[in-house]
């Protein structure tokens, strides 16, 4: 989930694109997955990875290259739109097993030549490759954010007519910068298939597509730690308020989405700059200024 | 005479049933100021919009250095060496002054995907830089976040920024917007200097300024140009004299 925010986190928090329909990448790589794995074997690990990042990518491209000719409000529209097709063409087609969705009974096979340096069947095995992806995920997204096309990527969140002026086709960064999310949204969505063994539709909904921004929220835009944050702690606190006990007859737990809207409203309204900016102190906020 | 480096002929653009532009024609020289003037809703910013591909024409051509520059967009205009600046000033307010140009600069990069080039490594472009924000007289202003800058100050951020990216014509709208008396006279100093290895188009209202930098004139009125000539002609014009000076006269 993690990785998933981050992906994200590189849309709307450096491009500034408000994307709602990130889950259809999600989603889509976790059928992939399923595709991918013949019935009661599993698949290999590395050629179906590979496959579902170049299958997100190119998905990406084409959505991106159509999606980003609109703009602010209406972009939102269109990426909503554009997942809410997927999700109800998965849903209502048997292709895919319509609203039940598809089992995957093994997790993938991480054997490489006949080299099998690891077990995903084991728990802590799986543990530790998601958290190998979520470092070099982090690493690679920070190394991008900071280098000259991160840089770019800013100058279009804050004034994208002058960087138009100054030379830089900024639809081309655009679509490069959804593509580079998109496929990292994929990852997210192939291990969170291979961890819980069932891919839905809910997991291209909107519904799915809100829980991220969400996270990023949660965590901070424009800062790639804070998504990541983010993701934890509202799974976190999605636990906390489940299991809360029941008090003089009222089942506190049974009500859980209450408690968590009422969380997210606090922190929209006191820590507009997430749980990050909570972290990094006042200090070094850098407030927008008003021209 | 130098030949034009610029060169459009009888543009024309309309807003709807508002012909903002209508048949105009101008050249730009290197080594020359080319001032634009003339009463507010002229025309002169939607002429600098369709010169710099911010705005499409609906009839016209444009050539620079003798290639058809016409319906280009902005960024493929700005690459061929055409940079303008905003009548309001138009620049990143959260980076700092150095960060605004080099963002410039490295446009100018051979090519423009660089996904993991860090660029305080990049001499080049942080040397282009440099240099432009030294011209534009802001080498002590270098780390200072943009929107703390004076008004002043983002105009000469403004015109560095321009300069940042190598362009052979500047196309600048109201340079001396708001500025006080020393700092205009210091605009027009920079402007003077670099007049001297580019061509610049500059839209000004203030009269002294213009007659202090200014080569060549252009009378806009309505979309059309009124008269084209020195400052002397133009000073001279009745037409001009009655449109845009008074009846009387300057």
């Amino acid at each position: 989930m993690a990785i998933f925010a981050m992906s994200l986190d590189l849309l709307i928090g450096y491009t500034g694109l408000v994307s709602l329909g990130h889950a259809a990448f999600f989603g889509l790589a976790g059928y992939l997955l399923a595709f991918a794995a013949p019935e009661f074997q599993p698949a290999n690990l590395w050629t179906s990875l590979f496959l579902t990042m170049m299958f997100c990518a190119i998905f990406a491209s084409v959505i991106g290259f159509i999606t980003l000719r609109t703009s602010g409000i209406y972009f939102i529209m269109v990426t909503l739109a554009i997942s809410q097709m997927l999700y109800f063409f998965i849903h209502d087609s048997k292709v895919a097993g319509g609203s039940d969705g598809v089992y995957i009974y093994m997790r993938p096979d991480a054997t490489f030549f006949g080299w099998k340096p690891f077990d995903l069947e084991n728990i802590s095995d799986f543990y530790y490759f998601t958290l190998t992806l979520l470092v070099l995920t982090y690493c690679f997204l920070r190394a991008l954010v900071r280098s000259v096309f991160g840089r770019v990527l800013s100058g279009i969140r804050l004034n994208e007519s002058r960087m138009n002026s100054l030379g830089y086709p900024t639809f081309r960064y655009k679509v490069i910068c959804f593509v580079f999310s998109g496929t990292l949204a994929g990852v997210a969505g192939y291990l969170s298939a291979a961890q819980f063994g069932v891919v839905n539709p809910d997991m291209l909904g909107w519904h799915m597509s809100g829980n991220v921004l969400v996270m990023v929220i949660l965590g901070g835009m424009g800062t790639l730690l804070g998504p990541a944050m983010g993701a934890f702690i509202l799974l976190l606190l999605e636990l906390i308020f489940q299991t809360l006990p029941s008090i003089g007859g009222v089942n506190l737990s049974k009500h859980w989405h209450l408690f968590m809207g009422g969380a997210i409203v606090l922190v929209a309204l006191f820590l507009p700059a997430g749980v990050a900016g909570l972290i990094r102190g006042k200090s070094q906020t850098r407030q927008p200024i008003d021209d | 005479m130098i030949e034009p480096i610029l060169i459009a002929r009888k543009l024309v653009h309309s807003f709807g049933g508002l012909t903002a532009v209508n048949n105009v024609s101008i050249d730009c020289r290197v080594g020359e100021i080319h001032a634009l003037i003339g009463p507010n809703g002229a025309g002169k910013t939607t002429l600098i919009n369709l010169l710099s591909g911010d705005l499409q024409v609906n009839a016209g051509n444009i050539l620079f250095e003798g290639n058809e520059i016409t319906g280009l967009k902005s960024y493929q205009i700005s690459q061929r060496g055409i940079a303008r600046s905003y009548q309001k000033s138009n620049i990143f307010l959260m980076f700092t002054a150095f960060e605004n140009c080099r963002l410039a600069a490295q446009s100018r990069l051979p090519h423009s995907m660089h996904f993991f080039l860090n660029p305080d490594t990049c001499s080049a472009v942080n040397e282009v830089a440099h240099a432009a924000l030294a011209t534009a007289g802001l080498s002590g202003r270098i780390d200072t976040i943009a929107g703390a800058l004076s008004h002043g100050e983002r105009r000469q951020l403004e015109v560095a920024m321009t300069l940042a990216t190598v362009p052979k014509l500047l196309l600048l709208d109201e340079p001396l917007a708001g500025m006080g008396a020393d700092e205009s006279t210091r605009m027009v100093e920079l402007l003077r200097k670099l007049s001297a290895n580019h061509s610049i188009l500059v839209v000004e209202h203030d009269v002294d300024a213009i007659f202090a930098m200014a080569d060549v004139l252009t009378v806009m009125v309505n979309g059309m140009v009124l008269a084209s000539g020195s400052p002397d002609s133009i000073r001279s014009d009745p037409k001009v004299q009655s449109a845009y000076f008074g009846v009387s006269g300057v």
